[in-house]
């Protein structure tokens, strides 16, 4: 499947090249949609409980996921349909899940905030802040030696959280394949991350000597070379990286979240749009010019599967 | 057969489990080079480098470890080196161990073993000295294993550790110097003991409370009653129809706990018993500790609890009522 094997952009020819933009900025626009279609379910009272969607941030986990080997092994927060629809799983079974039916990838058992799909290589979605950290970092030392990585997603609001300092520092002295992506949106829940968050993010690894990085986390390209380096350390037996990706979620935190704390004029600067490429990196291919101009509603993987959703 | 010390069958049966199955990893803060600091594990290290690991003192990092590595098809035991230090762990054993069966619609099993070395009489303190059961008691998914001798420590940890669920492994630290018989078979989890018959009273125990009652009812041999002692060997699941077959025969109960008295396991057995046969019941009551911190002067902790004296002043006091 293109978009989980390791291909290196310019090591392809201009079609492939093509191919995988478009497969990538595909499963940017169908995150974005399917994102769009649980919130209008969820007026409608269709989706139950909460729910956290991972519009703005689609670019974070197509860049890393699309590194990834098929053995290889990710846990996602509970934002995390976008982890789930990156790593190929099916839409229409991820919505069932959401609507609590019985056709769901766990059978409605999980819900929103917690799926599992071990099939497309994911751990699980966690719902207490941190938890993919722990998930990853024993994935990562059960995969020591196979040349197999694991990667975990998480928020700004899991950098502190003891999760981070204690499984970061024990991957770092048993050297364990793992990638870990902060995905910093600016705020944790409802309260801007600056706030609650001591000094820098990335002053944490490093301090740890862990290889770090922060970066522009609306750039696929710019997160997929990232990822690319991260990952190609963990398998070769190197240890753990840690990747801070900046971004923004178009929504509130949660169901009951208008995200009135945020100022005005913040939304359109921060946080992925389609068309994708938004500086200097975007790829100078074909595809580009195909895809621009195409926003909502662009892609053909989009609609594809959740047509049928609504009941 | 030789005797052999409690921890010495713990160690064996690790020994014997990470010869026999590739996926099973021993981890925790000084269990490798070190032999563990309750001498359990020495050994084990240098014919299993890669498989037996020191850590940091991280006990949530631990217990996420291991969950993530069962994931990914490993049967990892670790060690939190005091009961006391498990709420550290809570998250992922009970958030994300415990569950993950259920929520990923059976994608997977937690096969993890966490060992960790409780209870009092140490001179430890309040936060050294404690029995964790009650915190762990409410929690669907999770075993509780509490073995009493040598044979059922060895028996019960390779069962656990064969289990495809996550299970409590408690060792009760005034039991690691225990000599029995081991004979090496599997001890079911889930199915309790008699180890003593006796028709006029049952009493019920796990653990140091199991020894403590069988002294107990030694001396109430004198007092012309016989016990009937029963060790339950695991807490979760727990074996109410051994209790229930014994109550019938002496229709008086009494479960003495080494643990705070309210929401305890005895509790929980009074009131599976209550509700199955309060018919066949002319009494049924709780030992346990009181409710308040574990004391630190050895005086006040020897008065703390319940020790056979206490067990036989109970049962007498009951009879005269």
């Amino acid at each position: 499947m293109l978009g989980r094997t390791a291909v290196t952009r310019g090591s392809l020819s201009v079609a492939d090249e093509v191919g995988l933009y478009l497969e990538l900025y595909r499963r940017m626009v169908l995150i974005r949609q399917f994102e769009d279609l649980v919130n209008a379910l969820f007026l409608q009272g269709q989706v139950h409980g909460t729910t956290h969607l991972y519009s703005g941030q689609e670019a974070v986990a197509v860049g890393v996921t699309s590194v990834l080997d098929p053995a290889d092994r990710v846990a996602g927060t509970y934002r995390g349909h976008g982890h789930a629809l990156a790593l190929g799983l099916d839409p229409q079974r991820l919505l069932d899940e959401l609507l609590g039916r019985e056709t769901g990838i766990c059978a409605g058992r999980a819900g929103s905030m917690n799926v599992v799909d071990l099939e497309h290589g994911l751990m699980g979605c966690f719902g207490i802040v941190g938890g993919s950290i722990a998930a990853a970092t024993g994935a990562g030392l059960a995969l020591r030696g196979t040349g197999n990585v694991a990667v975990a997603f998480f928020g700004d609001g899991a950098t502190n959280q003891g999760y981070f300092f204690e499984c970061l520092n024990f991957a770092k002295v048993m050297n364990l394949p793992v990638v870990y992506v902060c995905e910093n949106n600016g705020y944790g829940e409802y309260t801007p991350f600056t706030a609650v968050t001591a000094g820098s993010i990335i002053a944490r690894p490093l301090a740890m000597e862990i290889p770090s990085q922060t970066l522009d986390g609306n750039d696929l390209w710019v997160v997929r070379a990232a990822a690319r380096q991260a990952v190609e350390t963990a398998r070769r037996g190197d240890g753990p990286s840690f990747i801070e990706a900046l971004t923004y979620r178009f929504v509130g935190h949660s169901r009951s979240d208008p995200g009135k704390y945020r100022p005005e004029g913040e939304r359109p600067a921060r946080g992925w749009s389609p068309p994708a490429g938004r500086g200097a990196s975007r790829p100078r291919v074909g595809g580009r010019e195909h895809c621009r101009g195409r926003a909502h509603g662009a892609g053909s993987g989009s609609s594809k599967g959740t047509g049928r959703a609504v009941p | 057969m030789a005797e052999i010390e409690f921890r010495r069958a713990i160690r064996d049966a690790l020994d014997e489990e990470l010869a026999r199955d590739e996926s099973v990893i021993f981890f925790g803060e000084d269990v490798a080079k070190a032999g563990g600091v309750f001498a359990v594990t020495p050994g084990l290290w240098e014919k299993y480098p890669d498989r037996v690991l020191d850590t940091p003192i991280s006990e949530l990092a631990l217990a996420g470890a291991a969950f993530g590595s069962a994931v990914c098809g490993k049967r990892p035991v670790f060690e939190i080196m005091f009961g006391d230090f498990l709420p550290l762990t809570m998250d992922s054993l009970v958030n994300q161990s415990a569950k993950y069966w259920y929520i990923s619609n059976e994608q997977a099993s937690i096969p993890l073993v966490v060992r960790s070395a409780i209870g009092a009489g140490g001179r430890f303190g309040a936060i050294h000295s404690q029995t964790p059961i009650s915190w762990f008691l409410g929690v669907p998914g999770l075993k509780i294993v509490c073995p009493a001798t040598p044979a059922d420590a060895k028996g019960l940890l390779k069962s656990a550790i064969r289990d495809p669920n996550p299970v409590l492994f408690l060792e009760h630290k005034r039991l690691y110097g225990l000599k029995g018989e081991v004979n090496g078979d599997l001890t079911p989890i889930g199915k309790g003991a008699v180890v003593r018959e006796g028709d006029d009273i049952t009493v019920v125990g796990a653990m140091k409370s199991v020894h403590d009652a069988l002294a107990a009812a030694g001396k109430l041999v004198e007092h012309s009653v016989e016990a009937e002692v029963i060790d339950l060997r695991t807490l979760r699941p727990m074996d109410i129809d051994l209790v229930l077959e014994s109550v019938a025969k002496t229709s008086r109960l009494v479960v003495v706990e080494e643990g705070p008295r309210t929401g305890g396991w005895a509790a929980e057995v009074v009131a599976r018993v209550s509700e199955a046969a309060l018919d066949q019941l002319d009494d049924i009551w709780r030992i346990t500790t009181a409710d308040a911190p574990i004391p630190y002067s050895p005086t006040l902790e020897d008065a703390f609890l319940p020790a056979p004296d206490v067990i036989v002043e109970s049962i007498l006091a009951h009879r005269r009522k």
